[in-house]
């Protein structure tokens, strides 16, 4: 295990090593000491490596990560894992806006609330929220899976393309193009399969499931107003 | 008795009634490629003054006029060394071909200078042709990989672009083709809306943090560029400075687009003229003109637009549509298909179709086929160096041994409006409108 105090040395000091890793690096298990909500802590990562940051961090934690895990153990800023490729960044607290943003791949598992615009233009991630999510969530989400165990806010999905949501509790309203489906066995069996990787424990088939309705795809007079 | 002339409205002009009559039976803004088509003021009202007593020219084949520029020598590592002042800018692979990507790329790095990626990523054609290729981050984040900025020679950030400042992009279904779309992560064939907005920022405040995880991913080393159009560059420009830019892309109304609607080409921004004075204002109110470089775009077409825009201050230009006539956009060849698009050679802007007749701005096989790479980059190259030439011209005559030593005690203004836009004199006269209490 590998310790850094950021109350004694920089986030720039600390990137810089994790960027060094080589591939297969043996320096595998990092511990992150006294964030204090620092921004752009553990961006870039490119190896498998596993860091546990102690405490709250700032604007995007563990942004464009690659493979990594990434544990916040406190609350997030605006943009947490924002493009994440692949890996798992979790934080047991809230997230404020933007988690995941244009994310791509990997899982992000937020265990309290995440603010508003969660997953937005969300690329194939997929994402856990044990409590609820803010307004927008999901906004033109191309790709990915956004699952919420509370409620979501107002315009969920507005303008989203092929990503999926799941939500447990009430949705305020749903955004332009946003529309409620079929939760089949398939949906409920992706929904268990996030929810025991994300080990939150609620049940799959208590989600309903929302995607796009698909008339925004090309223009038409009759959708104008929905633009 | 002959019939008295036919008397047409000057506010219901044929074309305003032919758009009114358009607009009635298809019940959609008109979308289309290219600039504004409007005459605007411009470079054009502007002349450089030369030398004769009172400044000695330079022998204009003997004594050397430098043309080279660096980039990004605030704060980055690794700054971008161009050896002329004037970059190809960001048009996506998707609203251009990979032949066109790929031209432009091989032409520009003949000459020495950057190509820049657009909305929807880093193809693999431009990057195995352009030596200095600066990486884009948009709203979209289209196909954005973290391995991609790394791979890149500079980043720059967009804000906006001059063709339609305060919108997002947009690609018609049409050249949605399957390549373009898994590039994008989005269904093929489906009418692509860029967001206008940035996902995980809003606000200066905010972008000074994103600034500054872009350059904790890349460890400081590449010069981060600030791009927007032009509408308030005088806050933009001081905003993006604040923000830690090391380099400002101002794109001018005149700035071209792959598709967008027209009343927002025509009717949203200022032109390039006043836009770049201001923008120049705003670096030297905080002693930042030549510390954080200013690229000016938007109607750069010739050697003398290059001139007149370093001696106004810029550090560099970029060109996008000249790039694009240079490769052969609206050149008199396949003048049938020209025709099916109800345009003809010299009058075409339907980039937006995907069915560009010389093989450019589409994703169809056998039209890209049309523009060979070889020939392509060989137009670029030669433009590019005719404009440096003409620069360096215009620049021995006033006496310069390098473009960068051009300003704006060198030019006048030919008219009265050009000379308050780009605060410089109107010929023959002391007078700059809005200065010196008049």
């Amino acid at each position: 295990m590998i310790e850094i105090d950021l109350a004694r040395s920089s986030v720039r000091g600390l990137n810089e090593r994790l960027h060094r890793l080589a591939p297969g690096t043996n320096e595998h298990y990092w511990r992150v000491l006294n964030p204090n909500g620092a921004h752009a802590i553990a961006v870039g990562i490119t190896e498998p490596i596993h860091v546990e940051i102690k405490g709250h961090v700032g604007y995007y934690c563990a942004g464009m990560n690659a493979a990594a895990t990434i544990v916040v153990d406190g609350h997030a800023g605006t943009g947490l894992a924002e493009n994440i490729m692949s890996g798992l960044v979790r934080v047991n607290g809230n997230a404020s806006q933007s988690a995941a943003a244009s994310g791509r791949g990997g899982l992000v598992v937020v265990q309290g609330d995440a603010s508003a615009r969660c997953g937005i233009s969300m690329k194939g991630v997929s994402i856990v929220v044990g409590g609820s999510a803010g307004h927008m969530s999901a906004f033109m989400g191309q790709a990915g899976t956004l699952v919420v165990c509370g409620d979501a806010g107002h315009d969920l999905g507005d303008s989203i393309y092929e990503a999926e949501i799941y939500v447990a509790g009430s949705v305020a309203s749903l955004g332009a193009d946003c529309v409620e489906k079929e939760m089949t066995q398939a949906d409920i069996q992706r929904v268990a399969a996030l929810l025991d990787r994300a080990a939150i424990a609620t049940k799959a088939t208590c989600f309903r499931h929302y995607g796009s309705a698909r008339r925004l795809y090309n223009f038409h007079i009759d959708h104008a107003a929905e633009y | 008795m002959t019939a008295p002339p036919l008397r047409h409205s000057a506010a219901f002009s044929r074309e305003v009634i032919a758009e009114i009559e358009r607009a009635a039976d298809e019940g959609l803004y008109q979308i289309r490629g290219f600039g504004t088509l409007r005459r605007l003021p411009s470079f054009d009202d502007l002349v450089l003054l030369g030398a004769s007593i009172s400044r000695y020219p330079l022998e204009g084949y003997r004594e050397r006029s430098a043309t080279n520029v660096t980039l990004g020598t605030r704060f980055a590592q690794k700054p971008i060394e161009l050896k002329i002042p004037i970059t190809i800018s960001g048009m996506s692979f998707g609203a251009l071909g990979g032949n066109a990507k790929r031209a432009l790329g091989r032409g520009a790095s003949a000459v020495g200078t950057s190509t820049t990626t657009g909305d929807g990523g880093m193809s693999e054609e431009e990057r195995a042709e352009s030596t200095i290729l600066v990486y884009q981050v948009l709203p979209s984040r289209y196909g954005f990989d973290p391995s991609h900025l790394r791979a890149c020679e500079a980043i720059e950030i967009v804000i906006g672009q001059g063709a339609k400042p305060g919108g997002g992009g947009m690609l018609l279904g049409q050249k949605i083709t399957e390549r373009v779309a898994q590039m994008r992560t989005l269904p093929a064939g489906i009418d692509q809306r860029s967001a206008c907005r940035h996902p995980d920022w809003t606000g200066p405040d905010d972008l000074t943090i994103k600034i500054q995880e872009l350059r904790e991913a890349t460890d400081w080393e590449k010069p981060v560029f600030v791009k927007i159009g032009s509408a308030r560059p005088r806050y933009d420009v001081q905003l993006a400075v604040k923000a830690g830019a090391d380099v400002i892309v101002l794109d001018g109304m005149q700035g071209g687009t792959g598709a967008t609607q027209d009343v927002f080409i025509e009717h949203a921004g200022i032109p390039t003229l006043p836009a770049l004075r201001q923008a120049v204002e705003a670096l030297q109110e905080l002693g930042q003109h030549r510390k954080v470089q200013l690229i000016i775009s938007g109607g750069i077409r010739s050697g003398a637009d290059v001139a007149k825009a370093l001696a106004m201050g810029a550090d560099a230009v970029s060109i996008g549509t000249a790039a694009l006539i240079a490769l052969g956009c609206n050149r008199r060849i396949h003048v049938e298909d020209y025709h099916a698009l109800g345009t003809e050679p010299g009058a075409c802007h339907h980039c937006h179709t995907g069915r560009c007749p010389v093989g450019i701005t589409t994703q169809d096989p056998v039209l890209e086929s049309r523009l060979e790479v070889k020939e392509g980059a060989r137009r670029v190259r030669n433009f590019l160096t005719v404009l440096t030439m003409e620069a360096q011209t215009l620049a021995r005559a006033c006496g310069k041994s390098h473009l960068h030593n051009l300003e704006p005690e060198d030019l006048a203004a030919l008219t009265v409006e050009a000379a308050a836009m780009a605060g410089v004199p109107l010929v023959g006269t002391d007078w700059i409108p809005g200065r010196n209490a008049y």
